[in-house]
């Protein structure tokens, strides 16, 4: 039969969030979904989790290099590059036939924001990995080339890493997937700051402490536009910030909230403290983790119940009268 | 007057725009249409499942189940009591348990969007607009980046599950051909060729346009003020489908979104929102290093 269905109880303990939306009723075909959650599995989320870092790594690495911060370019060229292969591996492994990765490469397409992707992967990567190849200790005539060119790569890769960063928000918004496409004002700035957590968590956790200042303030600063703007934008999104609260992505992103303001606070008190700036560090780390699988998770969710399709699309019928 | 999806694809002078006609008030729910597609386009076992879903065990269109017929029963609602008896007994009293009963049938298929999310988003270039109009996967292109299946705002496309190289085309992307390949050759997609109460009636789409606005007012004439088409209007969120449906119901009743909008209708404004997050990330790495020791 045709259900007629409910909105689901908040769970209980749920720390009294407070309901966004009044109860509305709405009806489907046997509960089923409208829509197909995406086939992606936990390698995207990881995906965008360590494009992040290595997005925010380059940067960080590419102001140690021009200021004089050895330790510090060192540890973040090698996270860039480290995060970057790892992440494009999971993106390969993700696809259903992965020996066809390179048909990838025979368009570019603007309104494909996965090919647009890939086009700025294409140029990051190599960039990353040749500002890594500089901290390598070769020897003789390569050892030189790899040095002369760290510094212009590691310059290039610093360019191109803000819209590694950004571009996967777009990537998970371009989709009919309820809540990902209701966060499309806001997840751009979401996951900038969540990297830019990201990377400064891991260069306290890597470097010395008298080179890790400007990534102490990269990691509070990300912090804190990620937990604002992540407030903002499940206020604006009503009935489909829902997901975000409710079972395993809800867990996710309450972590992600806890261990970001910790590791933040944590920051910006262990100045002086190579242990609770490692700690901090790491703190952070996960902090972003969290939120990359949490934002994942709250929409595959939001695409497996008819509820966050079909009433919100009447309401806006209702609207337009 | 109608959007040329093809011309705007690139293709010149395309032939008309083909598409379906479903009318589910005449669907008498035989499944002839998911056989012979399945048949026409060796689409592979979608599952021997019991659903508990009326006559419906096949569940939802995806990479393996190109046509899906939707069984809805419900309690009926005449407009006017004609004094009929009643089951049971002559005299019986009514024990409110048993209603009059009505069941809506609806055979499913790819709407072949004017303005389909799974085109654009496509990061292969697989996905493609025919001469036709309609829009079809090259599966030897589709890498299965799986991207297209959460694009879609009606849950059509999938990524075919399965053994690798027992299954074919496992790992890719498939939907409804609009049989592409019987059209280059005149003939009439398998499905509507074997509908036998033209339910699903295939031609050019302004014909068919035209012919499903004669139906409705014809019904609305007949006292049948739910008949309703959903798709037919080109100014909806998805610019008009190119295989459209008559309803007897609220589309959700159907499993059908009831005001579908192409994700990428909004990916503009996501990339200057990337755009600007991207520009406000290396302002603060700038600055983290311009300020203190």
């Amino acid at each position: 039969m045709t259900t007629t269905a409910e909105p689901r109880r908040r769970r209980k303990g749920g720390g009294g969030e407070r309901r966004m939306v009044p109860p509305a009723k709405f009806t489907s075909y046997y509960g089923r979904p409208v829509l197909k959650a995406s086939p992606w599995e936990k390698e995207i989320p990881a995906y965008l989790f360590l494009g992040g870092l290595a997005a925010g790594s380059s940067l960080l690495g590419a102001g140690a290099d021009l200021t004089g911060r050895p330790a510090l370019r060192r540890a973040s060229r090698i996270t860039a590059f480290a995060g970057i292969t790892v992440s494009f591996g999971a993106l390969v492994k993700d696809l259903g036939r992965p020996e066809r990765f390179a048909n990838m490469l025979r368009v570019a397409k603007p309104s494909s924001p996965m090919s647009v992707g890939t086009w700025i992967l294409t140029v990051y990567g190599p960039l990353a990995g040749a500002a890594a190849a500089a901290e390598l200790p070769l020897p003789g005539v390569l050892g030189r080339l790899t040095r002369l060119l760290g510094r212009p790569a590691g310059l290039a890769a610093a360019a191109v890493a803000p819209a590694v960063a950004s571009y996967t928000a777009v990537l998970l918004s371009d989709t009919a997937t309820p809540t990902w496409h209701d966060a499309h004002r806001h997840l751009p700035f979401v996951f900038v700051g969540s990297a830019a957590a990201a990377s400064g968590g891991m260069a306290l956790v890597l470097a010395p402490l008298g080179e890790t200042g400007p990534a102490r303030r990269l990691a509070v600063g990300g912090a804190v536009l990620e937990l604002a703007v992540e407030r903002q934008m499940e206020q604006a999104m009503g009935l489909t910030a829902e997901p975000l609260h409710e079972g395993r992505p809800g867990q996710l992103m309450r972590a992600s909230r806890a261990l970001t303001a910790a590791g933040a606070l944590g920051a910006m008190l262990g100045r002086r403290s190579r242990v609770l700036s490692a700690v901090s560090g790491a703190a952070l780390v996960a902090g972003s983790a969290c939120t990359r699988f949490g934002v994942f998770e709250a929409g595959q969710e939001s695409a497996r119940d008819p509820r966050y399709t079909v009433v919100p699309q009447r309401e806006r019928l209702q609207r337009r009268g | 007057m109608t959007s040329n999806p093809a011309r705007d694809a690139g293709w010149v002078d395309p032939p008309p725009r083909k598409g379906f006609f479903t009318d589910t008030s005449v669907c008498i729910g035989c499944k002839a249409c998911e056989v012979a597609c399945k048949e026409w386009n060796a689409v592979p076992d979608d599952g021997m499942n019991f659903l508990g879903s009326s006559y419906d065990n096949t569940g939802q269109l995806g990479a393996s189940t190109w046509r899906h017929v939707k069984f809805i029963e419900q309690p009926a609602s005449t407009a006017v009591d004609l004094g009929l008896p009643r089951v049971g007994l002559p005299g019986q009293q009514d024990t409110g348990e048993r209603t009059d009963f009505r069941w809506l049938m609806e055979s499913d298929v790819c709407k072949h969007c004017t303005h389909a999310a799974c085109l654009d988003v496509c990061p292969t270039g697989s996905l493609f607009r025919t001469e036709f109009g309609t829009v079809v996967v090259q599966e030897d292109i589709c890498n299965g980046c799986g991207y297209c299946v959460p694009a879609c705002p009606f849950g059509v496309i999938d990524r075919r599950i399965g053994e690798k190289g027992v299954t074919k085309n496992v790992g890719i992307a498939q939907k409804c051909t609009l049989c592409y390949d019987r059209l280059h050759d005149g003939l009439t997609p398998a499905c509507a060729q074997a509908c036998p109460t033209e339910s699903i009636q295939f031609g050019d789409l302004d014909e068919l346009r035209a012919r499903a606005q004669e139906r409705v007012d014809t019904m609305h004439d007949q006292g049948i003020p739910q008949a309703r088409l959903y798709g037919a209007d080109e100014s909806d969120g998805v610019g008009g489908l190119g295989a459209f449906f008559l309803l007897l119901d609220e589309p959700e009743v159907y499993g059908l979104p009831p005001d579908p909008v192409v994700t990428t209708k909004d990916l503009p404004e996501m990339w200057k929102k990337a755009g600007l997050a991207a520009l406000a990330l290396l302002a603060g790495a700038v600055a983290v290093f311009g300020s203190g020791s």
